[in-house]
């Protein structure tokens, strides 16, 4: 199970919902992709105009991760966050702190400013970071409930490229890592599942393919097979030739 | 920091690449790549890039789904008053020209919000003539009060301020600044703005910068096209945007494209930008910045703008008039330009629903 806080979940991939070319096909999305969490932009919720509100086609019984995007700087991040738990979202909150729009590089510096105060205010905080080791403890260290490290940058599709300093954080960090942003087929999501990170989100792979339902249930698939072999410990897979002659046979002498 | 200033880099700015004989060959070059570069963006405005114009806006259309997913923003111009003390001979608004000149009280700003807003919009871009007697700083911000209890952004387009003034103008609410430099060729400019503040080049200039350092969240740049020699003014805006773009990474930059349009009593001839160019000049602006809003005016006309809308457009304007006031016959203004697409927001939300793209009405929050 993926815990987050007190919530439990059995699906192990999240869904955003920005970039859909009609709101009206997400439930059918969410459901083919078993997600039980679907991320938020609050700058999109349009509390005013209810066909348009996507909160409306978001299916009632799922849990929906709002984010900060839009904030420049911890002290606008954390003035979004209380106003998601104002409106309603409730206490969890995903730190999304961009002064890039190039690249829309995340500053990890105030996403670890707005984590603490906000975890000190009693928010779940999952910030989304550019992986960092260093910048991970810290994290932990204020009062994190999960890791969300990029696998590539926003929106670019190309795949896990920070897997070796995610691996890391894996490793040493003894909280949920969610690989978000960069994933932009199932075999990458597979990929990051079999070496351990605890979830997926993906929003761009899913929402702009032709098929949205069925890349959703791809991805489904696609993660629960990355966690099966996980769990089932991978068996080894070096690639390069193994010595013949033992090394150790002097032992014996 | 010291680092070079736009006025420094322009001068540095090898104009001459822009002449430089380009072969298809080069043009495939720059299409194979990742990231695309000023001197990319020359190679893409070549006239052999034209023979490529498939390739790229195939392209072009699939770094915007990939960035902004399918979808496109709507926003609404609302025109608070054309007094103006500049005389741009280019202008409906010219101050010597004798036309019907109106401020709109609050109360009117409120009826023509509350209309706006109706209709499901939720991003006004406030527009003034330059007259700091009739639309000054404080009338703005009363203005931008009153739009702020109807729309979740606001933004303006008036006249060059100070940085003071800009943080003056955040605080009351505004999100978004835009200021077109018209044209970047000094010797055209002069020539254009004969009279008033506006003659003043360098401060126009730098006016994008001064709204970035007050803490402006998105900055939307642009030449009015047809003003003067139009590679060269698309070329140096775009250097001004990578310019802006690398000194300034946390602002949204945007930019406009607009092509000049028949107006009232004009007495200047433009330059003709036929719409395979046109198209030519949005797709370069795409490749080499994929991430920048890019928006479409009302005008163009609304087939072209069907058709723009899959290829590097991310926001659009409807329901639009340039007039100030009641559009009723004989009872409204002057209008600044003439527009093209005449279409309300509902048929322009209708036509972009049917393309099998999103309409965002909201994409802020006020904090």
């Amino acid at each position: 199970m993926l815990k987050l806080g007190e919530h439990e979940f059995e699906s192990r991939l999240i869904i955003g919902s920005g970039k859909f070319s009609n709101n009206a096909l997400m439930p059918e999305v969410i459901r083919a992709s078993g997600a039980e969490i679907v991320t938020l932009a609050l700058r999109r919720v349009n509390l005013k105009d209810n066909k348009e509100n996507v909160l409306n086609f978001i299916p009632v019984g799922l849990l929906l991760l709002p984010n900060t995007s839009g904030a420049r700087n911890a002290e606008e991040a954390i003035r979004i966050a209380r106003l998601s738990k104002e409106m309603g979202c409730g206490s969890l909150i995903k730190i999304e702190v961009i002064n890039d729009s190039k690249y829309l590089m995340p500053d990890n510096e105030e996403t670890i400013k707005a984590t603490e105060i906000l975890v000190k205010e009693g928010f779940i905080v999952l910030p989304y970071i550019t992986p960092d080791l260093i910048v991970s403890r810290k994290l932990r260290d204020v009062g994190a409930s999960a890791i969300m490290p990029l696998g590539s940058p926003i929106g670019s599709n190309r795949g896990f490229q920070t897997k070796e300093i995610v691996r890391l954080i894996v490793e040493e960090i003894n909280l949920p890592v969610i690989l978000d942003a960069g994933i932009g087929k199932p075999s990458q999501a597979c990929d990051a599942m079999e070496m351990g990170v605890d979830a997926v989100m993906v929003n761009t792979a899913i929402a702009t393919s032709d098929n949205p339902v069925e890349m959703a249930r791809a991805f489904k698939l696609a993660v629960e097979a990355g966690r099966i072999a996980f769990e089932a410990k991978l068996g080894l897979t070096r690639e390069s030739a193994v010595a013949s002659s033992p090394l150790t046979g002097f032992l014996d002498e | 920091m010291s680092r070079m200033s736009i006025e420094e880099k322009f001068k540095k700015l090898d104009m001459s690449i822009l002449d430089k004989k380009v072969t298809i060959n080069q043009v495939k070059n720059v299409l194979g790549k990742d990231y695309l570069n000023l001197e990319d963006f020359a190679i893409l405005l070549s006239e052999k890039a034209k023979i490529c114009l498939e390739e790229m806006a195939k392209r072009a259309h699939e770094e915007s789904v990939r960035n902004f997913g399918k979808t496109i923003q709507l926003y609404t111009p609302l025109y608070l008053g054309n007094h103006c003390v500049n005389k741009c001979i280019y202008c409906a608004f010219n101050s010597e020209h004798s036309i019907k000149r109106k401020t709109l009280e609050l109360d009117e700003i409120k009826a023509e919000c509350e209309k706006i807003a109706r209709s499901g919009l939720q991003d006004i871009l406030l527009l003034t003539g330059e007259s700091r007697k009739h639309t000054g700083l404080n009338y703005i911000k009363q203005a931008v009060k009153v739009a702020k209890e109807y729309f979740s952004s606001v933004s303006v387009e008036i006249y060059p301020l100070e940085e003071l003034e800009y943080k003056d103008l955040i605080q009351a609410g505004v999100s978004g600044l835009t200021i077109y430099q018209e044209t970047y060729c000094e010797s055209s400019y002069k020539e254009l703005h004969l009279k008033g503040p506006k003659t003043n080049y360098q401060h126009r200039l730098n006016t994008p910068e001064r709204g970035a350092k007050a803490g402006m969240y998105a900055i939307n740049i642009g030449v009015l096209l047809g003003l003067s020699n139009i590679k060269n003014d698309v070329y140096k805006l775009a250097a001004h945007l990578t310019y802006l773009m690398h000194v300034y990474p946390g602002v949204e930059w945007g930019l406009s494209l607009p092509r000049i349009q028949k107006i009232e009593n004009a007495v200047f001839e433009s330059i003709e930008i036929t719409d395979k160019q046109y198209l030519q000049i949005l797709l370069a602006f795409r490749l080499c910045f994929p991430r920048i809003s890019i928006n479409l005016s009302t005008r163009e006309n609304s087939i072209l703008r069907n058709h723009l809308l899959s290829l590097g457009i991310t926001k659009m304007s409807a329901g639009v008039k340039t007039s100030v006031g009641e559009s009723k016959k004989g009872d409204g203004s002057t209008a600044q330009f003439e527009i093209s697409d005449t279409r309300s927001v509902e048929e322009i939300s209708n036509m972009i629903t049917c393309a099998g793209y999103q309409i965002i009405y909201k994409d802020w929050v006020s904090i």
